[in-house]
Parts: structure tokens; C-alpha cells; sequence
């Protein structure tokens, strides 16, 4: 390599960092959806870099289903006191007094309710003109043609036909009263990519990413750890304490747990180059029809 | 997302994590484009890049068959095209209709791969992709050869600014893997081509499809020895791409965390900068030098484009979003109005007077298209007149922009030459443009005009002979013969013994001689890169005179640049041209250099010295090439004569 020439991460990383200053330079309100998992925390990474010394000019959104990890709970507390950065947790209310949960009402109103809903909720409810979000391209067939700036109308609704087009890194910002866009920094990122990110800047991971012994049943082929009582149990089910660990994070009945050794950022690399599955297929709610992403985004989900 | 072809798992078992993460994790980037009809097989080809390449997974390969089954229009081999296809509707239709990024890893590169549709209506699309590419793949059918599409995708690359372009000829297996199918598309390509500024064009005959010469060298092929395509995308020179010599660095915004940082953050655009470096603030011009760096957070001495960095001064000079900060005796353009190509990408038609934002690197300015000076027909790539331009038309536009753009040319600089145009009302993103740099030579025709205001008064007289009688009178059909090479690679050898070859058969023939030229007609021009474009308009349109009273015009001039030989071409007007090209390697030139030219250049008592201090570009393809280094003259006027004969433009 050059000595006048960056490697792919550092390409990468500058392109982001561009990015975030510019949605910055351009909106009154922006805010970063926070969502704990190693592509957010790849992105606080960046932010951080992008405006240092000074601190990220812009607080955190956590969504909260109430079926998160505890450990992601306070693993997210953790972070924000450290690096000094305001945190916004939002939950749908609503839901939780209708008793929202996965088992009772499926899926997807679930997802629906305490997570896109409560996202509109609570972007409208601050007024945020322009949300960062850790979505990358190769996460799914229908992301690969997301723009880095989303513009999402007064509904917060994504048209797959009236999208602006992106050349060079000329980024259109301008929106009306009430629109806003969704920015992805790390658009052109991969999987592998956030881990070797992770691995160069020793970024702190929720604990769920390594193997350790926990308690999971085995539903339709995929291990769900039972976190907590308001797991059902079906008759004569018991846990089983097995190694495992998450290649993605979200609401613990919906995320599926792999078995697995590794410890270690490196482990997981290595085990990543030797596996030969993607890591969404640990997400429950892919497995609806093809498109159903498509159709979460059109409603205002990411 | 899996890394590497013949499989990095291997590697890894070889050499242990720890030392694959520091060997592999510095990759370079490359960023491509493919381009291609409908039906050539363009997803099909990423399809196979991803799957050979082990870019795609089992679950998803699983997903893969079940869609090939509903939606699939391969039979039982996997559709690997559907890869591609994200968008429901879309994939319904079985056309991919706007830009989907792809991306894939080997132990070399990582690769980001900008799919974007061959259709015609899609040209907006297509220049998106294009923005960003640093190699375009343009795909063709070998059962079909070139067609008007792949001119346009060729024309829009080089638009564009992409330097690599790879022809990936496809489905070579429908043409019984034929040398001569390939031949025929590389010569027809080379045509197109040759009047295109793209520096590097390279040719692969492929099977996507059964995965041939994609990842892995095909059997059937054992004519070709060119190595498979991802070859080629792994070991493509980029690195001189990047242009560190012109500093811009437009400011993003300014960061103030307290009373004593006062840092200006942006991307650099090009160029590199050190600390201790002076600099000035476009536009006031103020001057300070740079007291501290830094690039992603990190305190560096150097940075260099296209890192995200912030600089403080060692004075305070007011600087803040829209400025940009560049060497004193390096500064871009700065004016109100702006010379530039445009691709329209809005429903609403551009039509001249309105008003639009102006997005640059640096600054956001409220604009007016004051001019539209032409549409370009991308199927001929000539100019047409026009009164708007539609979605999708290309066209070139004047512009008044109320705060004064720091501006280069695209040619020189794709960051700061290039900008969008924004809707006001709407707010949609409407047009791509692309800074031309205004021509010398018609600078000086609009300052000649502007000094005589009589350019509104030149009317062109139409000839009372017409060609044809001219031709009865003479007894011969005119044409040019444009000799290019270095100084002393034998143009004017040649020129002078075709002149006398064709005086002995009875042809009314003469030699334009860029030396010859110089003494008299051009004396008042130098060698720098403006005076020699204007020195090959005035021998261009010399040629077009003696063509037009019935002359055979051969034409002996350096002409380094395959724009200048392009506009000779397009300048003469003649159906019959011949782009001779005398090559002879630098050194051999240099043997021969009697009256020490090149020896004073060296020593640098001369500039502008083709070949040492100013570029040749060799022409790619001409449509003569004589090897004049290791061939006598004599053979080498015998392989033109024969070319000429080949054409009918001369007796047998």
C-alpha cells in the first residue's frame, strides 16, 4: 500500500465522517438512533472522531421494546456516562399499557407498535429533522439501493420511488417543515468491515457478542436465550445451558443465538470468515415473506 | 460478507488470526461500475463475482434457489442476477431500475460494486453510479456487438471522469468461444474509444453465466491470455488516480468545543498539507499557516486527500462553511459564471432562466442556467441545438451564480470540478453538473468576437463548385492523413515520402508540417498545452480547407493529447481521415535527436518538450499503427500505401 493512500477502513471511515459533519452543518436537530448493537457503536466511534475534541454535538435515541437485554440496558447507561453524550430513551406508552409483547400478539404488531411506531413517536415528539442510523447496504437485498440520505415526508414514510439521487458526496439535505431524512454513515460498510473497525479501534461491545454459557431453548430450529420470567416456557420445557453468542443484537425472543467459542473480537472474526451464514438470518423477523423489509421501511421502520 | 477468493478460510488456517487481521485488514478500495443492457447479463456477471468470490452465504443462496423457482429466468441454473434485483416490483418486472451497491471482498481489495440499469431512460442512474466509480465494467452481449448503448455507457464513463474501463464481452460461449467475435467487438469499441478521454481500456471475453474468465480462467479460451476479469480488478493501478497536487479543502464547519480550538473540519478534496504549510481562505484570500492537524481525530504532521480532517491556524482569519483553503499560488476559479456539462435528472425539464441551488464541494449558492448551448445526442455525441433538456438528456449550460463558486475543472479535479442542482421549491436534487474547463482556443475566439463585435456579422458563403466537380476536375477524392508521435519518431519522414509517392501516381497531395507551420503561420505560438491546442485547431482547419478545394492534406504534428487529435478529427470535417500513429519509444527518439532537443530538455534549458516534461498520450487505438522504432520507412510507406489502398483512397 502507499504511503499516500488509505486502506479501505480508513476510506470508509473518512467517507462517514463527511457525512456526519455534513448533516450537521446542515440540519437544526439531528440525533443519532442508538441501538447498542456493534454497527451503533462503530458509528458512536465515528462520531466521536468526526468532532473531536469536542464532544458529539447531537444526543442519543434508544428505542426501548422493553424485551431488550438487560444487558444491553446497561451496557447502553454505561457508555453514555462515559463518553459524556445526552441519551433519549423513548417507549411507545401506548403499547406498553396494551401489554404489547411478541408471544401474545406476534411478531409483527409487536414490531410494529414498539418499535417503528415508537420511533415516529418519538422523532415527532423532539422534532428531529435528520436521524443517523447504523444501516448498512449488504444487510439485506433491499437496503443495497438506500440512500445514504433518506428523505422520509411528514409521515416519516419512505418512497421507494421519489428518492433523490446521490452523486459524488454531494449530499441534497434540504427539507420542509416536518420532512426529514434518515442518514446512514455507514452505508457502504460491511459486516466483516465493522468488526475489523472494532478490532483496530478496540471499541467496547455488549458482552452478548461472546460465547458464554446461557440458558436457551431451541424454537424452530433457532436458540432463544430465556432472559427473564415473561419467556412462556412451553410444558415441560426447561432451558438449557448452552455456549452461545449473538452475531446481532435486538429484543431477546426475537434474536437468535448461535453456538459458538468465541471470546474475542478476533474469534469472532475468525469465525465469521469460517461460517457460511449471513448474520440476519439470527433475526427472527427476516423470515416473513421476500420484501418484508421493504415493506417495514415504507412504513418508517429502517 | 465472506473475504477472498480461493479462500481466505485456508489462509487463515495457514497463518493464524492474528496475523491474517494484520495482513488483510489494510485492503485497498475499489469502486466499480457495471454497465450494460438489459439482456447481457451485468447482474448475472456480479452475481458471479459475489458467489465465486464467496461473497455470498449458504442462507442466502437458500433464499436464492426458492426465488429463482417464482421469479427466475435461468431454468434450473441458479438466477444469480436476483442477487441483485432488491426492490419487489422490480424483481417482478425481472429489470433492475435504479443503482444497488454490492459488495465483495478478496485478500487484495475490498470492492463496492454500483450496479447500475442498461436501459436508456436510465441514464440518470447511471451517472449517479458513475460519480464514484474509479473503474466502470461495460458489458456486451457477443451475440449482439456493440450497440448504441454501449457507445452512450462508454460516452457517460468518460463524462464521468472514470479512467479504467474494462469491456467484458459476454456470453462468448454463444459464439463457440470465437476469437474473431471478439476481435470484431474490440475494433468496433476501439472506434468509439478513440474519441473518449478515458486513459485505460482493457478487453475480456466472458462467460458469466457457466462462471468463465470471471474469477477463474476459462478453458475454452486459451486464445485469450489477458487473465480473468476479478484479475484485473485486483491489480488495477489507482493509486495515481487520486490527485495530490492541487490543495482544496473546502470547509464542512467550523468546530469550537471551547475558547481556545477554533478547528476547520472538512474532507480534502484533493492535494496533501503539512503543518508549518501556508495557506489562503477562498474567497477573501487571507493568508495564515497551519498550526496543527488532524484526520479522524488523530494528530498527524501530513494529511492527504481524500482523508476527513481538521486544521487550526497559527492567526486568526475568519473562515467558515462555503470557504475553501488552498496553496496561495494554487488557487481554483473563482467567478460567477460557470462553463458545464449537465445531466438532468428531474421530471421538470431544465429551460434557461431559472433559478436552482447550487451544491459544490464547498459552497451552496442560489444559481441561474443563463444558457443551454447545446443538447449532446449520446448516440452520435454530436451537439444539437435545443431549447430544454428533458430527464435523462445531457447538455452543456452557462450558469450565474450569485456567491462566486471556488471551481476547477472535472477534467482536473472530480471533487471540486463536479456539483449538483437542487430545486428550490421541491427541494428535489434536478441535475448532475460537471465544470468544463472553457477551451483555449475558444476563449480566444469569444475574445477575438468580443474585440471586434462583428462575431454576430460572419456568415458562411456556400461554395458555387461542389465536391463532386471538384472531384472530376482533379480527378481524386480528397482526404487527411494525421501523422502523431513524439518529436522525432519519424512523422515528417513519412509525410514528406507518402507526399512524393502520390505526386509520382498523380495525386494533387501536401504536407502540413506542425514545424514548418510553426516558422510562419503559428509563429506567434509556444509549446505550452494551450498554444499547442490552438496550434492543432489552426493545422485542423487548414487541413479542412485543402480537403474541401480537392487536397490531400497530410498532416505531420505531434498532437500529445487524444482530445486534440479528436477535435482534428471532428474539426476537418472529413469523412476521410486516417490517424496515423509513429511509434517510437521515448529512447529511440532520443537516439536520433540530432539537433538536441531532447537533450536541452533534460537539462532543462527547454519546457514543454513532448515526452519529457509534458505527457504524450499514446493514441489507443489508431486507425494505423507503424512501428517506426524497428521498421524502416520504406516498409512502413508500403504498409500505408496499403492501408490507403485497403480504403480505396488511393490507386493500387
Amino acid at each position: 500500500m502507499n504511503a499516500s493512500s488509505l486502506s479501505h477502513l480508513e476510506a470508509l471511515e473518512a467517507e462517514s465522517i463527511h457525512v456526519m459533519r455534513e448533516v450537521v452543518a446542515e440540519f437544526e436537530k439531528p440525533v443519532m438512533l442508538f441501538s447498542i448493537g456493534k454497527d451503533s457503536m462503530a458509528m458512536l466511534r465515528v462520531a466521536q472522531k468526526a468532532f473531536a475534541p469536542g464532544k458529539i454535538p447531537f444526543p442519543l435515541l434508544h428505542v426501548n421494546t422493553t424485551f431488550k437485554f438487560k444487558e444491553m440496558i446497561s451496557f447502553r447507561d454505561a457508555i453514555a456516562r462515559e463518553i459524556g453524550v445526552e441519551l433519549i430513551e423513548w417507549i411507545n406508552q401506548d403499547g406498553v399499557k396494551a401489554g404489547m409483547n411478541p408471544f401474545q400478539h406476534g411478531t409483527q404488531r409487536y414490531t410494529h407498535v414498539m418499535k417503528t411506531e415508537a420511533l415516529k413517536q418519538a422523532l415527532t415528539a423532539h422534532g428531529f429533522d435528520a436521524a443517523f442510523g447504523g444501516a448498512r447496504r449488504d444487510e439485506e437485498k433491499s437496503r443495497a439501493k438506500e440512500r445514504v440520505f433518506s428523505f422520509r415526508d411528514r409521515f416519516h414514510q419512505w418512497d421507494p420511488k421519489n428518492q433523490r439521487p446521490e452523486l459524488w458526496n454531494l449530499y441534497n439535505g434540504r427539507v420542509h417543515k416536518g420532512e426529514s431524512i434518515r442518514v446512514f454513515p455507514l452505508s457502504n460498510w460491511t459486516e466483516l468491515d465493522v468488526w475489523l473497525y472494532a478490532h483496530a479501534e478496540k471499541i467496547p461491545l455488549v458482552p452478548l457478542y461472546f460465547a458464554a454459557e446461557r440458558p436457551v431453548v431451541s424454537r424452530n430450529g433457532t436458540l432463544i436465550m430465556v432472559e427473564d420470567e415473561r419467556f412462556p416456557l412451553e410444558t415441560g420445557e426447561r432451558p438449557e445451558l448452552k455456549r452461545v453468542r449473538f452475531r446481532t443484537l435486538g429484543c431477546y425472543p426475537l434474536t437468535g443465538a448461535v453456538e459458538s467459542s468465541a471470546t474475542s473480537v478476533p474469534d469472532v472474526i475468525e469465525e465469521m470468515l469460517r461460517s457460511r451464514s449471513s448474520e440476519r438470518q439470527g433475526r427472527v423477523i427476516d423470515y416473513d415473506e421476500a420484501g418484508s423489509m421493504e415493506d417495514k421501511k415504507r412504513e418508517g421502520y429502517f | 460478507m465472506r473475504a477472498a477468493v480461493g479462500g481466505d478460510a485456508d489462509d487463515l488456517s495457514a497463518i493464524g488470526i492474528e496475523s491474517w487481521l494484520e495482513r488483510y485488514g489494510r485492503k485497498e478500495l475499489l469502486r466499480i461500475l457495471t454497465c450494460g443492457s438489459v439482456d447481457d447479463g451485468k447482474s448475472t456477471l456480479i452475481g458471479r463475482l459475489l458467489h465465486d468470490g464467496a461473497g455470498v452465504f449458504d442462507d442466502q443462496l437458500a433464499a436464492l434457489k426458492k426465488d429463482t423457482a417464482r421469479f427466475g429466468t435461468t431454468g434450473e441454473d441458479i438466477d444469480f442476477a436476483l442477487l441483485l434485483d432488491g426492490l419487489q416490483a422490480e424483481r417482478e418486472q425481472g429489470i433492475t431500475i435504479d443503482v444497488a451497491y454490492r459488495y465483495f471482498a478478496t485478500a487484495k481489495r475490498k470492492f463496492i460494486v454500483a450496479d447500475t440499469p442498461g436501459h436508456e431512460q436510465y441514464t440518470r442512474n447511471m451517472a449517479t453510479g458513475a460519480s464514484n466509480a474509479d473503474l466502470a465494467i461495460i458489458l456486451i452481449d457477443a451475440t449482439k456487438g456493440v450497440l448504441p448503448q454501449t457507445r452512450r455507457h462508454a460516452f457517460i464513463c468518460s463524462l464521468l471522469g472514470i479512467r479504467h474501463v474494462i469491456v467484458a464481452i459476454n456470453k462468448m460461449d454463444l459464439v463457440g468461444y470465437d476469437e474473431r467475435v471478439f476481435d470484431t467487438i474490440r475494433a468496433a469499441c476501439g472506434e468509439f474509444f478513440a474519441k473518449l478521454a478515458t486513459a485505460d481500456v482493457s478487453f475480456v471475453p466472458l462467460c458469466a453465466r457457466k462462471g468463465e474468465n470471471v474469477v477463474h480462467a476459462s478453458a475454452n479460451m486459451p486464445w485469450y491470455r489477458g487473465g480473468p476479469l476479478l484479475d484485473r480488478l485486483e491489480n488495477v493501478y489507482i493509486a495515481s488516480d487520486q490527485n495530490l497536487v492541487d490543495l482544496r479543502l473546502p470547509v464542512q464547519l467550523v468546530l469550537r468545543p471551547n475558547a481556545d480550538y477554533r478547528g476547520y473540519a472538512g474532507t480534502l478534496a484533493s492535494g496533501v498539507l503539512r503543518v508549518g504549510d501556508e495557506v489562503a481562505v477562498l474567497p477573501s484570500g487571507k493568508r495564515s499557516r497551519v498550526k496543527a492537524l488532524t484526520s479522524a481525530g488523530v494528530t498527524r504532521q501530513e494529511v492527504f486527500a481524500p482523508m476527513a480532517v481538521a486544521l487550526t491556524l497559527e492567526d486568526e482569519i475568519d473562515a467558515s462553511r462555503g470557504d475553501v483553503f488552498v496553496r496561495p499560488n494554487n488557487a481554483p476559479v473563482l467567478e460567477h459564471a460557470l462553463e458545464a456539462m449537465v445531466v438532468w435528472m428531474s421530471e421538470a425539464p431544465l429551460s434557461p432562466g431559472r433559478a436552482y441551488l447550487l451544491k459544490t464541494a464547498a459552497l451552496t449558492t442560489p444559481a441561474t442556467v443563463t444558457e443551454l448551448r447545446y443538447k449532446l445526442n449520446t448516440e452520435t455525441l454530436r451537439s444539437e441545438p435545443a431549447e430544454s433538456l428533458a430527464l435523462n438528456a445531457i447538455g452543456r449550460v452557462r450558469l450565474e451564480c450569485v456567491r462566486p463558486a471556488p471551481v476547477d475543472a472535472y477534467s482536473k479535479n472530480r471533487r471540486t470540478g463536479a456539483f449538483i442542482l437542487i430545486d428550490r421549491l421541491t427541494n428535489a436534487t434536478v441535475a448532475a453538473g460537471m465544470v468544463v474547463e472553457r477551451a483555449p482556443v475558444e476563449d480566444a475566439l469569444e475574445g477575438r468576437r468580443r474585440a471586434h463585435d462583428a462575431g454576430s456579422n460572419v456568415r458562411a458563403h456556400a461554395s458555387l463548385i461542389t465536391p463532386a466537380e471538384r472531384a472530376s476536375r482533379t480527378g481524386q477524392t480528397p482526404f487527411v492523413v494525421w501523422f502523431t508521435g513524439l518529436p522525432r519518431s519519424g512523422k515528417s519522414t513519412l509525410a514528406y515520402a507518402l507526399e512524393k509517392v502520390l505526386f509520382e501516381r498523380g495525386r494533387h497531395a501536401l504536407v502540413l508540417d506542425g514545424e514548418t507551420l510553426r516558422r510562419g503561420l503559428s509563429a506567434d505560438l509556444g509549446f505550452s498545452s494551450a498554444d499547442r491546442a490552438e496550434q492543432a485547431r489552426r493545422t485542423a482547419e487548414l487541413a479542412r480547407l485543402f480537403a474541401e478545394q480537392g487536397l490531400i492534406a497530410i498532416v505531420a504534428s505531434v498532437s500529445p493529447t487524444a482530445e486534440m487529435r479528436a477535435t482534428a478529427r471532428a474539426l476537418t470535417h472529413a469523412d476521410r481521415f486516417l490517424e496515423v500513429f509513429c511509434d517510437a519509444p521515448l529512447e529511440v527518439c532520443e537516439a536520433r535527436d540530432k539537433d538536441r532537443l531532447f537533450e536541452r530538455a533534460r537539462a532543462g534549458e527547454l519546457v514543454n518538450v513532448s515526452g519529457i516534461d509534458q505527457a504524450y498520450e499514446k493514441p489507443l487505438n489508431p486507425d494505423l499503427r507503424l512501428d517506426t522504432a524497428r521498421v524502416d520507412s520504406a516498409t512502413n510507406l508500403k504498409h500505408l500505401l496499403a492501408a490507403l489502398v485497403a480504403r480505396g483512397w488511393a490507386p493500387g
